[in-house]
């Protein structure tokens, strides 16, 4: 029964990654203050970039730094047309996500179904001897360590550092930001690419360990909605995104047993289960934040609401709305 | 001053072009494909022949029925990114509809049955997502494109359970109809011109609505600025629900049009991404009505003649969805870029 529980945690940990990865990176992003809401095609097109580089160089990490980077060019041009052209970042964003999709399908159409290198699990020494939290946490392959770090550090950056205070600033008050000396535009474009560069790992961790190889579709389609879903189901908090992203993981592997116990149900509702779930969860999340109106007013918010409100967070106040200087 | 406005947008657009062009022409070169080839074989297959013309107007059809369904809700400050869900909700009642006529003496009674039903199917899906957004807060990008995955998970179901095709479920989709209950088409071309009315009908009316009635006054007051709406007496969630109803509605007939006079049967693929892509229509038509028709034209072409890439050049025909959004990238930049220079106001010009 132990070696089942360790086995179960050790696969959602695994399968986790690139979600993790990618919901903490967009955390930042949008703890900054600018949503990147092209996920979707980012991470695919990193998928794409990630195993076609390692597929032709042979390099697993040059695989992911260039799937990083790829990652970071699709944010960048977020943030180049939302912070310094001032367009919709919806939009933007919204474009790129068909574009970065179709670009992803177009150059990787010749590289379809070839098999490539992959990331195997490699023991952490020392680490990977404890019992259970071992091979759950220190069995594991490079990308997943990655995600772990990811959220350590996104943490730490983020609350225990003065520029971690400078980013939630920007993110809240960019013009308070700017009064006190920092420069709003330039803070949020960094940390834009930042986040990038980290949804851009998490399509290389797909195409080099979770889902290995590329193909249309490759698998990962769809996951970048849920990532930033997870970012909101979070309260733009990192470490609460990572839970939220190791709760869907438990509840995809718990669909795939359940889908042997009832094979009445046909397999396609497995497979969107997700979406109806992180609609839900965004009802949950709002239930949490919702002021009471009406005859509830003034009576603060329901136990429940109250309950719910110590998982989720609020959105920072400066989300989305670009800064103008004048 | 008029002289002025004119050059500078003639500038503007000469300058999205040229972007557009160079960069599909690195695109194209670092796939190893000869550029001029790739638009002579786009313009050839498009255009090139009185079946790819019509080709191309079965592509534009949906999509501008798809495109008028935005502009009611771009209208109201709405990403209905589920339009793509909103398609495969009316063909599947459209379908439904005909399936009850299968062996009916009156296939005609049920053909127009099929309209009726695919209007509502698209118009509840999209019901749907406006409800979780004001009674819920769902943000509605996130309910609608939930909502596009649960509509092709019932598609696939249906396809594969229900309704299979007697012997076999496949990828091909349901068995065919009848040929009585197809929606007529032109001798000789794959083209109907009950579809094409219907779509320009779509146009002239949205324009119509949007610009000269009261509802149309009340989405862009509600647009604009929500609360000084509010406080005048609108109610945005009653306008929320009804922008999203009648682009549903718009896409659902866009799904039913796909059903009886395109495939004539449910298959998986039923929506074509026609409602992904009819947001990039409306945004690069200025969020207006009148440059659709041209636009909408412009993307089918696109997307027909990208067809025989894979077999001519060895080329995926995803060029087509490149090309589009390279397009819609590029007008963003250059229009950013004038807005950067002449309105200076915080917030102006939006």
């Amino acid at each position: 029964m132990e070696l089942d529980l360790t086995l179960l945690l050790s696969s959602i940990v695994a399968g986790a990654a690139p979600i993790v990865l990618a919901s903490v990176g967009e955390t930042v992003t949008e703890k900054a203050g600018v949503i990147n809401l092209s996920l979707d095609g980012s991470i695919l097109l990193s998928a794409m970039v990630g195993f076609v580089t390692a597929y032709r160089t042979g390099s697993l990490a040059l695989g992911f730094a260039a799937g990083a980077l790829a990652g970071g060019l699709v944010a960048a041009v977020v943030g180049v047309f939302s912070i310094y052209l001032r367009q919709s970042q919806v939009a933007v964003g919204f474009v790129l996500t068909l574009t970065a999709r179709d670009l992803a399908y177009f150059f990787g159409n010749p590289y379809s179904r070839l098999y490539g290198p992959q990331a195997s699990p490699v023991a952490v020494p020392g680490l990977g001897d404890i019992p259970f939290l071992g091979p759950v946490l220190f069995g594991q392959s490079v990308p997943v360590y990655m995600s772990l770090a990811a959220v350590v550090l996104a943490w730490w950056y983020l609350y225990h550092t003065p520029r971690g205070l400078a980013l939630r600033a920007v993110g809240e008050n960019p013009r308070a930001a700017y009064a006190r000396g920092f420069d709003p535009r330039r803070i949020q474009l960094l940390y834009t690419v930042a986040g990038g560069l980290l949804v851009g790992l998490a399509g290389a961790a797909f195409s080099l360990a979770v889902k290995p190889g590329w193909g249309r579709p490759q698998g990962a389609e769809g996951t970048g909605w849920i990532a930033l879903a997870i970012v909101i189901f979070g309260g733009w908090h990192p470490v609460r995104a990572a839970l939220g992203a190791y709760l869907f993981a438990l509840l995809q592997v718990t669909g795939i047993h359940l889908q042997d116990v009832w094979p009445s149900i046909p397999s396609q509702v497995f497979q969107v289960a997700p979406f109806p779930l992180m609609i839900f969860a965004l009802l949950l999340t709002n239930a949490a934040w919702k002021k009471p109106e009406g005859p509830a007013a003034g009576t603060g918010r329901s136990p429940a609401a109250r309950f719910l409100g110590v998982l989720t967070g609020a959105p920072p106040a400066s989300l989305g709305r670009p800064f103008l200087r004048d | 001053m008029d002289t002025e406005r004119i050059r500078e947008t003639a500038a503007r657009t000469a300058l999205t072009v040229t972007a557009v062009l160079g960069l599909l022409g690195v695109i194209l070169l670092a796939a190893g494909a000869p550029p001029l080839e790739a638009v002579k074989h786009l313009f050839l297959g498009s255009l090139g022949s009185w079946m790819k013309i019509a080709h191309v107007l079965t592509a534009w059809i949906p999509l501008t029925l798809c495109a008028c369904g935005l502009l009611y809700t771009f209208r109201i400050d709405l990403w209905n990114i589920g339009v793509e869900g909103q398609v495969m909700a009316g063909a599947i009642c459209a379908t439904a509809v005909l399936r009850m006529g299968a062996e009916s003496p009156l296939p005609g009674l049920w053909l127009s049955a099929a309209f009726p039903a695919g209007v509502l199917g698209g118009g509840l899906w999209a019901w749907l997502a406006g409800v979780l957004k004001t009674r819920g807060g769902v943000n509605e990008i996130f309910a609608g494109l939930g909502l596009n995955f649960v509509a092709q998970a019932i598609l696939l179901w249906l396809i594969f359970g229900p309704w299979k095709r007697p012997g076999i479920a496949s990828m091909s989709g349901t068995k065919p109809f009848e040929p009585e209950l197809w929606l007529p088409t032109l001798s000789g071309l794959r083209i109907s011109p009950a579809g094409l009315v219907l779509s320009l009908a779509a146009l002239v009316l949205t324009g119509w609505v949007l610009r000269k009635t009261r509802l149309g006054l009340a989405l862009k007051a509600i647009g604009r600025n929500r609360r000084a709406a509010f406080l005048h007496g609108l109610d945005p969630s009653r306008y929320t629900l009804a922008a999203m109803g009648l682009a549903g509605g718009l896409a659902g007939l866009a799904g039913t049009f796909q059903v009886t006079a395109v495939y004539h049967r449910l298959i998986p693929a039923i929506s074509s991404n026609y409602g992904y892509l009819a947001l990039l229509v409306v945004m690069l038509s200025g969020f207006r009505a009148g440059p659709v028709p041209a636009i909408a034209l412009f993307f089918a072409c696109l997307n027909v003649g990208s067809i025989q890439l894979p077999m001519m050049l060895h080329i995926d025909s995803s060029l087509s969805g490149v090309a589009q959004g390279v397009l819609v990238l590029a007008f963003l930049f250059f229009h950013g870029r004038y807005r950067r220079k002449h309105v200076r106001q915080p917030g102006g010009g939006t």
